[in-house]
């Protein structure tokens, strides 16, 4: 009797278990529709902008591959994804997808076939547009040249190749509902709050992962690593010891050169040349908004550098290997420097950084050519400095930065960015 | 000095250590195929090979080159002993004004050390950094698409 009793029980709780598994993991699909109509001029131009807000296509195109075909790895701590189709082709894209059914992607992270998406698709940012931006965003990508491309299979490590297990990270991660303007804050603020948290999820990058590869949401804005390159804080920014004004930061923010500061490189180049699409007001409202990102007083700031009257630096090795190699553009009195107010590097912020890496990655990488008007090309010096050359001259430049706080880190970063290369 | 592995000769050169190494090529050496053109880095002009990797020689100091070997056009082969690469682009007649042709032929030579069959798209994207004025791009890239097709060894 006992016997049955707790059988019974384990089978109840089995029952309900599965039960319980089933609700979190399983979601149905949402049937195929045909084309739909091609939407307006006027919902199509605010669904492009949208989708540049959103760096869609930063991550949905591939290099040298169609637009928004996908195919882009990218490379997390849980395995390879490779970025889907999401141009309207009806096989291999998204070309059978409702708009309630790229609403459910946007807002819940879940396919047209009910299965989970891994959250490096930030549809926790995404559910916080509006409905009538998601709908633009659809009537958008729908508009965009059919593609028939599969990207290839992703590898993730066990057990993250079981894409249900998405639904526990989602209990963690996936809440907040569309933003609702704070009124005791300006029109301005509002909008740039909207885009830098909703679709440009910016967070994404510039803030500290945990261990499942949610950001610390206690920690936002702090800065992040992504793709081996810092992400600085984004906060405090108009308080730093060298601090930025809005109209630098716009200008960094649309692809071009920010005065005393330098320009986007890396993984921000892509983005800012998205933003560089939107109209003026939207980068202007995401300076705005980034700028009043106060320091989180959690977090201790480094001390500021003292100027110095009478730089060392001309008597280190590093000093004659960026006459030869670096001085024809970045040396005071060369022609390069007198275009738009490019910054001496020392005042760049990668070289006034806690951290060498973006230093080093752009040393290494260069920057490349891009569409934007005012192209800040750069070619990389991977294959003509080895590590001590590029070790003296990140030496050298910081020095002239920064003498009082040098790079201790230099050679093992080096070493690290090199192996990822 | 500077002790310098150039075409598999030792230069011992008394210049300075911020010396970009196509000065010391064309005014130390003599050796006058690669050329100067933007001095930035940005049109390829002046580039030669460094273990093998293409670099530009302009923005490459000489103080980072010792125990590595250089290699310019002038190794490749001579005007009476054309190399394949340089028979090629004879053949094609890829050059007009020529001043970009010493780096295009050690770009590609580059490539095809690597990879002796690259396909279109992978040609294309080695040989983006380099710039010709001319606008001789399609013969450049049907002079190296013939090296490949012929097989020759580079």
């Amino acid at each position: 009797m006992k016997r049955k009793t707790i059988i019974g029980a384990v089978l109840a709780l089995g029952v309900v278990g599965a039960g319980f598994a089933l609700w979190m993991m399983w979601r149905p699909e949402i049937a195929a529709v045909s084309p739909p109509q091609s939407a307006g001029r006027e919902s199509l131009d605010r669904g492009r902008r949208i989708v540049e807000a959103g760096d869609c296509a930063v991550c949905h195109t591939r290099p040298g591959g169609d637009y928004m075909a996908g195919g882009l790895p990218l490379i997390t701590p849980f395995g390879t994804l490779f970025t889907t189709n999401i141009t309207p082709d009806r096989e291999t894209g998204i070309g059978k997808w409702s708009l309630p059914a790229f609403e459910r992607a946007m807002r819940e992270g879940i396919a047209r076939d009910g299965h989970f998406l891994y959250p490096a698709f930030p549809y926790v940012h995404y559910r916080k547009l509006s409905d009538a931006d998601i709908a633009d965003a659809y009537a958008f990508l729908m508009s965009v040249d059919p593609v028939k491309y599969t990207a290839p299979d992703n590898h993730m490590v066990f057990p993250m190749n079981f894409r249900a297990l998405v639904s526990f990270w989602n209990l963690l991660f996936l809440h907040g509902d569309p933003l609702e303007p704070l009124p005791d804050r300006s029109a301005q603020w509002n909008r740039g709050r909207y885009l830098v948290e909703g679709a440009g999820h910016c967070s994404s990058c510039h803030s500290p992962l945990n261990l499942i590869g949610g950001e610390k949401s206690s920690e936002l804005f702090n800065g992040g690593i992504v793709d081996g390159w810092t992400a600085p804080s984004l906060r405090g920014m108009a308080e730093a010891q060298h601090p930025w004004n809005e109209t630098q930061l716009v200008a960094y923010l649309t692809g071009k050169v920010a005065e005393d500061h330098g320009a986007a490189a890396g993984p921000m180049l892509p983005v800012s040349l998205s933003i560089a699409q939107l109209p003026a007001e939207d980068a202007q409202a995401i300076a705005h908004y980034i700028l009043d990102l106060k320091q989180s007083s959690s977090v201790a700031t480094s001390p500021p550098c003292p100027p110095v009257a009478n730089s060392t630096a001309k008597a280190l090795p590093g000093a004659s290997l960026f006459d030869g190699a670096c001085a024809s553009c970045h040396g005071a009195a060369a022609p390069m420097r007198a275009i738009e107010s490019r910054p001496a590097l020392a005042s760049t912020s990668a070289v006034m950084a806690d951290s060498p890496r973006n230093l080093i990655q752009t040393v290494l990488q260069g920057i490349p050519m891009s569409t934007s008007d005012s192209s800040h090309y750069m070619p990389g010096f991977a294959d003509s400095l080895d590590d001590t050359h590029l070790a003296a001259i990140a030496e050298y430049l910081r020095n002239e930065s920064c003498p009082t706080r040098p790079w201790t880190d230099l050679d093992k970063t080096i070493k690290s960015i090199r192996a990822q290369e | 000095m500077i002790t310098l592995d150039i075409n598999g000769k030792t230069h011992e050169l008394d210049i300075p250590q911020d010396m970009p190494l196509l000065y010391a090529l064309r005014n130390q050496v003599g050796l006058n195929g690669a050329k100067y053109g933007c001095g930035l880095g940005q049109c390829g002009a002046c580039t030669v090979l460094v273990n093998d990797k293409p670099v530009f020689s302009c923005l490459t100091p000489c103080g980072a080159l010792e125990g590595k070997s250089v290699r310019t056009v002038e190794s490749l082969g001579s005007a009476d002993k054309p190399g394949p690469l340089q028979k090629a682009f004879i053949d094609e007649q890829a050059a007009q004004c020529g001043y970009c042709i010493a780096g295009m032929i050690v770009r590609a030579q580059a490539l095809l050390e690597a990879n002796p069959h690259p396909d279109d798209d992978t040609i294309r994207r080695h040989m983006a950094p380099n710039l010709c004025r001319c606008g001789t791009h399609v013969r450049i890239l049907a002079a190296i698409k013939s090296v490949i097709a012929q097989g020759a060894k580079v």
